[in-house]
């Protein structure tokens, strides 16, 4: 130490350091404000083309019509969403039937039942899995799910089908579900299972009536993340369900009551919403023409989509939590 | 070091040592250890301790911090099986019975036997949820209701929380909380409640409500209370039950003469605040 009489030095720097923190505020506001400009500005952009879509093709015949044929060889443009809005919806649907459970018990598991042991050798392999270029999912299911499935349970199954993308892309979303659910479930505190144990609660009892509860905004969280995934999705659905814009044939019951088959939809080809802008996108076509336009059209349609889900699943995890 | 003791010195005043009738020493034995040792690895954390516990009164465990009462109590209801260095030997005593034998599911004993932590810890679910947890998991196929009253007017918080009982637990103070806890333990009506330190994170307004709680669990319940507090223990236990380092059970009475007269040096330096 040096010389102790010295009395601190309290006086205000002035210039150069507040120069500097005034500096860095404003760095970090900069960044700040670029992230929600960029935000406003794809909402904006999408908005404004959109609008001159929608001048061109009433919002009623875009969302009622069940012919997406934006570009046909022959003449007889057609820009109905409800088969594309079919094909997302299945995607996500069956999707969401295979990564919710299985990526919530792998959680589960995760912070409750695996040993420090493999618990370490786990949570490197899933964000492995997690890091996976989509392009090689989509192979996967192109090459070895598909032909599987054709082998044994669905003989019937095209090349290209909704079923082998769909359980690819919930293969490819059950990282995002566990890690985040085994974050919120391990952020439990360790108090509220000693009372669980203390009570007489089995392993079992306490996971699913006590940390599960308790952690069920990060569940939730996790599994908005994982549907909104899905609903992007892209490159599996372009490699492993093909690119044909199809309705399914609505078929008669006993009485004419009208129904779907649903393995006319999954056995079969389709076209999701964000495949169908991937088509436009990669075609030759310019701005300024229809098809060009509807890309908006179907981008915003996504957004709302999104939009919706986030403030649905926030008021239902704002109903449901357990907070401690 | 003082070699004879005044009854001055001794943390006697300000605490009347037991004024209900419960006589200490009579009644059958609840839970009694016998040559238990306990480890965690190579750590020993309790040595060779034997003891037994009455019924239907409140014992209570106290030492300096680290010396193993929190290992003992956790002995009683296999708690430490969780733990995987924790190594026991040596035999646990209740209902006739060595909780360590290998027939016995840890999962039944803890349904007999209740325990109130440190730090209040409530389910972040309603006052009702709470209470019926127990219920809930074993079982019970009574009135819900009516227990959930019963445990809650047991725990000395019905009148407060009576009207928001569908509020979640965690809305409460840190002292009630601490009582819907021990509604949320005898909800099932265990034989025997543990608590470890259960006011130390109250203040002391809180603290006495408990105590006064304790003093009436004991017409029903066995109660074990490891506490820190040394007139806390004066105030409130039949028998007290003196743990030094080591995990060596030093000393072991009637409250009063633990307090007014004990028979080793080392207890009374300990109560005097000598040391520890
Ligand atoms: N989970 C554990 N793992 C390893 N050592 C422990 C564990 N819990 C307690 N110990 C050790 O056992 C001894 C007794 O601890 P504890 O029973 O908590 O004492 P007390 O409750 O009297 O303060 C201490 O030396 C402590 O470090
Ligand atoms: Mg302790």
């Amino acid at each position: 130490m040096t010389d102790s009489t010295e009395s601190p030095d309290l006086q205000r720097r002035s210039g150069l350091r507040r120069l500097k923190e005034g500096t860095y505020g404003g760095l970090f506001a900069a960044c700040a404000a670029a992230t929600l400009l960029t935000t406003v500005a794809i909402f904006v952009t999408l908005l404004s083309d959109a609008v001159v879509f929608f001048q061109e093709i009433p919002i009623a015949e875009f969302l009622t019509g069940t012919n997406w044929s934006p570009n046909p060889a022959g003449g007889g443009q057609a820009f109905g969403i409800i088969p594309l809005l079919i094909g997302t919806l299945v995607v996500t649907i069956t999707a969401a039937v295979i990564a919710l459970p299985v990526g919530t018990l792998t959680a589960i598991y995760l912070s409750e039942y695996a040993t420090p042991n493999a618990r370490s050798i786990l949570k490197p392999l899933l964000e492995i899995l997690a890091g996976i270029p989509t392009v090689v999912y989509g192979y996967f299911a192109l090459v070895y799910i598909t032909p599987a499935l054709k082998a044994t349970l669905f003989p019937e199954m095209s090349t290209f089908n909704a079923l082998s993308a769909s359980i690819m892309v919930g293969i490819m979303t059950i990282p995002m579900v566990s890690s985040i659910s085994e974050d919120a479930m391990s952020a439990v505190p360790d108090e509220l299972r000693q009372a669980g144990y203390g009570l007489g609660a089995t392993k079992f009892e306490v996971s699913t009536g006590i940390v599960v509860p308790a952690s069920v905004s990060g569940i939730a969280s996790s599994y908005i993340l994982a549907v909104s995934r899905a609903i992007g999705e892209t490159m599996i659905v372009v490699v492993a369900m093909g690119a044909q814009a199809r309705m399914p044939a609505v078929r008669e019951a006993a009485f004419g009551i009208p129904y779907i088959n649903p393995a006319d939809i999954l056995l079969e080809s389709g076209m999701t919403i964000t495949v169908a802008m991937v088509q436009i996108a990669g075609g030759d076509l310019t701005g300024g023409t229809i098809p060009y336009d509807s890309m908006f059209a179907l981008g915003l349609t996504l957004f709302v989509v999104t939009l919706v889900m986030n403030v649905l699943s926030d008021i239902i995890a704002e109903r449901y939590r357990e907070e401690y | 070091m003082s070699n004879t003791p005044t009854s001055d010195s001794l943390i006697t005043t300000d605490v009347q040592t037991e004024s209900t009738d419960r006589s200490a020493v009579s009644g059958a034995t609840a839970v009694a250890a016998r040559d238990l040792n306990v480890y965690y690895g190579d750590e020993q954390a309790i040595d060779d301790v034997s003891i037994e516990i009455p019924e239907k009164r409140v014992t209570a465990l106290i030492g300096p911090s680290g010396c193993g009462k929190s290992t003992f109590l956790r002995c009683i209801n296999r708690m430490n099986d969780m733990i995987d260095v924790c190594r026991v030997e040596g035999d646990v005593e209740f209902g006739g019975k060595n909780v360590y034998d290998d027939d016995v599911d840890p999962v039944a004993l803890r349904r007999k036997i209740g325990m109130v932590f440190q730090k209040p810890n409530p389910f972040p679910k309603s006052i009702r949820d709470n209470v019926a947890y127990g219920l809930e998991i074993q079982g019970f196929d009574g009135d819900v209701d009516a227990r959930v009253e019963e445990s809650l007017k047991g725990a000395a918080l019905w009148d407060e929380v009576k009207d928001q009982l569908d509020s979640s637990g965690l809305d409460l103070s840190g002292g009630q909380q601490q009582r819907l806890c021990i509604a949320r333990a005898i909800a099932p009506d265990p034989e025997v409640i543990l608590m470890d330190e259960p006011t130390s994170a109250l203040d002391p307004v809180a603290a006495s409500k408990i105590e006064d709680l304790i003093d009436d669990l004991a017409e029903e319940y066995t109660v074990i209370i490891v506490t820190h507090n040394m007139q806390q223990a004066a105030r409130i236990s039949d028998r007290t039950a003196v743990f030094l380092t080591g995990g060596r059970l030093v000393e072991y009475d009637d409250t009063t003469k633990i307090f007014e007269d004990p028979e080793e040096q080392r207890v009374e330096d300990y109560i005097t605040g000598k040391f520890g």
